[in-house]
């Protein structure tokens, strides 16, 4: 294949990687912009989504389609509600000091996923897509001074990854919709700006928290469910996601939602990107570095604004 | 005050009393646990001055862990360096890097500066894969019988083990004990309780942080380089969150700000885990499942909740 050609696949393939990691990530935006805390089990929520989308395509069985849309329904669900209820269990009795949540979130982490390996297994196990075609792309060139189209060897994609780009999409202005535009959204954002006077105002921010941090963690199951059929599903899976996350929120600028997509897509394609042209090692040394040099130097991230 | 120090004195004497004569008394397999906690304790001594006494939660503690594992490691490897000297290499990569972490991490602040101390760890951790033609990688590499001997005596005969590991917890100990007592350790507490404050009575607050990150760091390092050296075996494995994540555990459980309780959290732990694995393979639950009950109901750890309760003039 040229580089042109090569280019597009990477591009491509970069984007799906930015439209998961956008759903991940704003779930950790959600959850630092509006109760300043750090979720450190956020990536086992990640890790819980796709392995309980194993699990409920295995026990519906039938078509590939049903148990997909039915651990589509169900997983967010399910997850989302342990994680509220992790919420008023733990990080509410303590009273979500920054740093003593992020000591019980790595506590979570460890629980989550062993338990995870003692029921589930150490295998990686993949989910059947309800849908797969190949769609051959087009590349255009000029031969000889007169434009062309063929078809290079190797330059595809599956309907899949596009329908997978589609529902992230979706999903992600169906939160800004929530935010900006419902009532559950203005509150908050009225928790986010000021705590206290919310509470002044009546508004059960304990609740709020609760469904918070339950649609934080719904947000990161069903970006893993959407991957799971490319990916499988692994009870370590969640480290690469979490990470990844954190950078994306960082430079994004924490708790900023429009910022954290941005940053997904920036980082998303430059990972997809950099990871075929250098070793995904360095790619990997490089990019955590840059965002610990962007938390030193501009720790209101690339795209926010200052907070006072 | 003077009964208070003879306490103390009295406790923590007795305490490096009786583990050098444990040796004399434990069978083989204890005996050998016995040395790998004090080396790890020392590690988690060397977290507990930043964390316990300055009131810094460092994240990226294996980063300063490895330093010391991997210069000493590497230096003996690749440059042929005798054990003293690759010892000292280790030990002073350890402070280079605490140093450099230290200035550009101490620019930002709580949440910032754990996950600023994480991500310098991890990079540090990929760079050791990335370098895997001389670091080996995930396989590690293991240190040469020949090149264990220190001052004349082979580190791999499980007597002069226990015995150089018992050495290095004196020294931290030793070293705790008296940055605790110190001038220095008391300005350091000063700071973890009211930062303002501290500055507001003329301490210069950024140039105590920077020393406490490099005597913590130096101290991982140390215990890093002897735990090599002890056990023969460099790996990437200690550069893992994992190992930034256990001195946190240890420190907790054992009581953060006691000089004793990295000692009495890392046996615990260790003799938790190591009961545990028996049973089942998700050892890691254990800790999980502590982490978060300690954060619930004892923040203050094993020790501290001596402290409260009985022990008041336990430094």
């Amino acid at each position: 294949m040229d580089f042109g050609p090569y280019l597009m696949l990477a591009t491509l393939e970069g984007t799906v990687t930015a439209a998961v990691l956008a759903l991940t990530a704003s779930g950790l935006a959600l959850v630092f912009g509006v109760m300043r805390v750090v979720n450190v089990a956020h990536g086992e929520f990640f890790m819980l989504g796709a392995v309980l989308a194993w699990w409920v395509t295995h026990i519906v069985g039938g078509s590939a389609a049903i148990g997909f849309v039915a651990a589509l329904i169900v997983v967010p669900i399910l997850v989302g509600v342990l994680a509220a209820v992790t919420d008023m269990t733990i990080l509410k009795r303590i009273d979500y000091d920054p740093e003593r949540t992020i000591v019980a979130t790595i506590g979570i982490l460890y629980i989550l996923q062993q338990v995870t390996l003692m029921t589930y297994g150490p295998d990686a196990r993949p989910v059947t897509p309800p849908f797969n075609t190949r769609i051959a792309l087009p590349w255009f060139e000029f031969v000889n001074g007169e434009p062309g189209i063929y078809w290079p060897w190797g330059l595809s994609i599956t309907s899949y990854k596009l329908a997978v780009i589609g529902a992230a999409s979706v999903v992600l202005m169906g939160l800004w919709l929530l935010m900006t535009r419902s009532k559950l959204g203005l509150l908050m954002r009225a928790t986010e700006q000021d705590r206290d006077m919310a509470l002044a105002f009546g508004i059960p921010v304990e609740r709020i928290y609760a469904v918070v941090f339950g649609l934080g963690a719904a947000m990161a199951a069903l970006a893993a469910v959407l991957i799971v059929p490319i990916q499988q599903a692994h009870y370590l899976m969640g480290a690469d996601p979490l990470l990844l996350s954190f950078i994306v929120v960082i430079i994004g600028g924490l708790g900023s939602l429009p910022g954290t997509v941005l940053a997904a897509l920036l980082i998303g394609l430059s990972d997809g990107i950099i990871s075929v042209f250098f070793s995904p090692t360095l790619a990997k040394i490089l990019a955590t570095l840059v965002v610990a040099m962007v938390l030193v130097f501009r720790p209101q991230g690339l795209f926010g604004a200052k907070r006072t | 005050m003077s009964g208070d120090m003879r306490k103390s004195l009295l406790l923590h004497g007795g305490v490096l009393v009786a583990l050098f004569t444990l040796q004399f008394v434990l069978p083989a397999y204890h005996h050998g646990n016995l040395a790998r906690i004090m080396v790890l304790a020392s590690y988690a001594a060397g977290f507990n001055l930043l964390f316990g006494y300055t009131g810094l939660l460092s994240l990226g503690h294996a980063l300063f862990f490895a330093a010391g594992l991997y210069g000493m490691g590497l230096a003996m490897s690749q440059f042929g360096a005798g054990t003293g000297l690759a010892l000292g290499v280790g030990v002073f990569l350890g402070a280079l890097i605490g140093g450099l972490v230290a200035v550009l991490a101490l620019r930002t602040e709580e949440v910032a500066f754990m996950i600023v101390t994480l991500m310098f760890a991890q990079a540090g951790y990929l760079t050791i894969l990335y370098f895997g033609a001389y670091t080996r990688g995930d396989e590690g590499f293991v240190i040469a019988q020949a090149d264990r001997v220190f001052l004349g005596r082979d580190l791999s005969n499980p007597q002069s083990r226990y015995f150089f590991a018992f050495a290095i917890f004196c020294v931290s100990f030793v070293m705790c004990l008296s940055v605790v007592k110190s001038r220095f350790g008391k300005v350091l507490v000063a700071i973890r309780e009211n930062e303002e404050r501290a500055r507001m009575l003329g301490y210069d607050v950024a140039k105590y942080k920077f020393a406490a990150i490099v005597l913590s760091a130096t101290l991982s390092a140390l215990s890093g380089a002897a735990y090599g050296l002890l056990f023969g075996y460099v790996g990437a494995s200690f550069a893992s969150v994992q190992y930034s994540i256990f001195p946190l555990l240890w420190v907790l459980l054992g009581g953060a700000g006691t000089v004793l309780g990295p000692l009495v959290g890392t046996a615990f732990m260790f003799y938790l885990i190591d009961l545990s694995s028996g049973v089942t393979t998700a050892y890691m639950l254990i800790a999980g499942v502590v982490l978060v009950v300690l954060t619930l109901f004892a923040p203050q750890g094993l020790l501290g909740e001596m402290r409260r309760r009985f022990w008041k003039w336990l430094p």
